[in-house]
């Protein structure tokens, strides 16, 4: 895929998040206090501003039939992998036309109807629903692969080994992707991993691992171009470990109190869409291109609050629906 | 269809058997399964089956219990083999915060038939990791199904039941029925959910399941040589329950006794109990095991058990107090 289009998934995934993120000011009970009863987008939102250039150019390799898994920071996954911007926010505005119908906001975000499997609240749980998927798979002969992107903090928990070895020894087409940002919540990371890293974890399992710099959007797609060719082709695991920056807090509303501001500044300035848009004017001689794309997704995005904003509150009767179908959901 | 004599392990075998026979979603994971299982429940089926789809599993159980939710995402039926309960709870983010709420979380949008076999029970001096009785905290998760067998033939049936249904099953054998022999008509299927009445008396109602079923049975024979008749209900499953067959039994008899062998102190005794209570006035009574753990010498062990005696005993004091007028009819 060329820059440009690389460059068009990174600026939809940060004009769905900055929008978002506007969205949900006063949206997050930090202390316990009430919600501002005007927001739009409540309760925690995890934003992948700055780490965009991993989501599209692993995506940017996978087909329309496989599989993703994604962690709590998982807006970016999802429309790379080709999910419905308006539904998506929707979704996040906890409406009846949502991707979930409001029964899952941001940190469950979804769309299985381009594969991708789900957001998880929980650290580190999509990596062994990942290789169930990809063993169901192989089982049914199907040529799909899955990926299956976490964070740094993952790494730390045990089913990550659990899911690499599995991986490893039944042989499955998974592609893991560990968007490394240095930090698990508010701490971070470094000091709490034990041995020489987490690319040299997945390879003591077996798992081949190949490092890339998580901002250069252009090095991230060649990387995924190799990684998910390997993965198709031999239909075993292949490890993809891209080293980024995180420029926002664990959550929207969380203000780094406990960071260094210059670590912020330097994660600001390795944006990896400022890096792109470099390139692509300075090498590439495309400043109309990105002109263009901007204003079209200045425009989807409006399209996409507005259809959120239109969409009702889901019908309460549908908080019984979809619990169970036998002893389905009931008050006691 | 002729009765066929089996143990509770031949039935669920053949159970199973005959489901992989019929669909080829059906896959069998976890430890030792290929050479039968720990209790030989799964005897036969990677000879007939082949390791593809009767697959020896490492000691993952997180893992073993994600893999089964992402192959039911994808399009599998497995059967998960987690040997015990006691293991169970080293999947349980798996189990509670992946497999149930999927369905639901995701607006719908997939579906996690998964079967989990977590034995529950005492297993001779096996002390206290390797002999609970848990079934109380499934029971309280909402979206899945919580299913005790208590016989040869409904571990044929129910084991059939729970692998064609559309969500979890938490399906829990007794690891002291293995050996229990009896007739199995694969024409007798009761519907899932409903509970069957094994004797029908005037003076009380015996509700019990899994292995208290059959303590319950002598029981009841005891107490009617002391002159007392008593019903005894064996509930099967435990969500959804068969709150119409109780409650008419004991709306009939005015007097409900639910025994167990899991902890009585908020164990499914109580909810069971409450129910009757509120809808039909009736007097209840439970009794389990008391809160302590299982200790290894079978002194300390037998301290936990329950016996017929203790059910009788518990019978008698119920029954010596005066029915209340149940007239008024059932109070909802």
């Amino acid at each position: 895929m060329d820059l440009l289009s690389l460059y068009r998934i990174m600026a939809r995934i940060r004009a769905f998040e900055l929008a978002a993120e506007e969205a949900s000011i006063g949206g997050v009970a930090v202390l316990g206090q009430p919600l501002d009863p005007r927001t739009k987008v409540r309760g925690p939102l995890h934003v992948s501003i700055g780490q965009e250039a991993i989501a599209a150019g692993v995506c940017a390799h996978l087909r329309r039939d496989d599989l993703l898994t994604s962690s709590h920071r998982g807006h970016g996954h999802t429309l790379a992998k080709g999910g419905d911007m308006r539904r998506m926010m929707a979704e996040l505005y906890g409406r009846r036309d949502g991707t979930n119908g409001g029964k899952g906001g941001s940190m469950h975000i979804a769309d299985f109807s381009v594969g991708m499997l789900g957001a998880n609240g929980v650290v580190c749980a999509g990596l062994p629903i990942a290789c169930g998927a990809a063993h169901a798979l192989k089982l049914q002969g199907k040529p799909d692969i899955v990926a299956c992107f976490f964070g740094d903090g993952a790494a730390n928990r045990g089913p990550f080994l659990e899911a690499l070895n599995w991986a490893c020894v039944y042989q499955l087409p998974v592609l893991f992707v560990c968007e490394d940002n240095r930090w698990s919540a508010t701490t971070r990371t470094g000091p709490l991993t034990g041995g020489p890293g987490i690319a040299a974890r997945a390879t003591a399992i077996g798992v081949p691992a190949s490092t890339v710099d998580g901002n250069d959007v252009e090095a991230v797609s060649a990387l995924a171009q190799r990684l998910t060719e390997d993965v198709r082709a031999t239909g075993s695991p292949r490890f993809l470990y891209a080293t980024t920056l995180r420029v926002r807090g664990h959550l929207s509303a969380d203000k780094q109190g406990y960071r260094d501001p210059r670590e912020i500044e330097a994660a600001v300035a390795a944006d990896p869409l400022a890096l792109a848009r470099t390139r692509l004017i300075d090498r590439d001689r495309l400043n109309q291109p990105i002109d263009a794309i901007d204003s079209e997704v200045a425009a989807e995005i409006k399209a996409a609050i507005a259809f959120a904003d239109a969409s009702p509150a889901p019908d309460t009767a549908t908080a019984y629906q979809d619990v169970q179908t036998l002893g389905a959901g009931t008050w006691h | 269809m002729a009765l066929r004599t089996m143990t509770y392990a031949e039935a669920a075998a053949s159970a199973l058997q005959a489901a992989m026979a019929r669909d080829p979603r059906v896959v069998v994971l976890g430890e030792d399964v290929g050479r039968g299982g720990v209790f030989q429940q799964y005897k036969g089926l990677q000879a007939e089956f082949g390791g593809q789809r009767v697959i020896d599993t490492p000691i993952s159980e997180s893992t073993i219990a994600g893999v089964g939710v992402g192959m039911a995402l994808a399009g599998m039926r497995p059967v998960i083999e987690l040997r015990l309960v006691d293991f169970a709870l080293c999947a349980m983010d798996e189990i509670v915060n992946q497999a149930a709420k999927n369905r639901y979380m995701f607006g719908g949008q997939g579906r996690v038939p998964l079967v989990l076999r977590l034995p529950i029970g005492f297993w001779a001096s096996s002390a206290a990791q390797h002999s609970q009785s848990l079934e109380a905290w499934f029971a309280h998760l909402p979206g899945v199904v919580v299913m005790c067998p208590a016989t040869p033939q409904d571990n044929h049936d129910m084991l059939t039941q729970a692998l064609a249904g559309e969500d979890p099953v938490i399906y829990m054998e007794n690891k002291e029925l293995w050996g229990l022999s009896g007739p199995v008509d694969e024409a007798a299927v009761l519907p899932p959910g409903q509970a069957r009445v094994m004797r029908r008396g005037d003076d009380l109602t015996i509700v019990a399941w899994s292995s208290a079923v059959g303590l319950a049975a002598q029981a009841a024979t005891q107490l009617e040589r002391q002159g007392v008749s008593a019903s005894v209900i064996d509930l099967r499953s435990l969500w959804p329950w068969d709150r119409d067959t109780v409650l008419a039994d004991c709306a009939r008899t005015g007097r409900l006794l639910v025994a167990h062998e899991a902890v009585q102190v908020a164990g499914f005794g109580a909810e069971v109990a409450a129910t009757a209570a509120q809808a039909t006035g009736c007097r209840v009574a439970r009794l389990g095991a008391p809160r302590i753990h299982v200790g290894f010498a079978a002194q300390l062990e037998a301290v936990v058990r329950i016996s017929p005696q203790d059910i009788a005993q518990a019978a008698m004091a119920l029954v010596e107090h005066a029915a209340p007028d149940l007239r008024q009819g059932i109070r909802v």
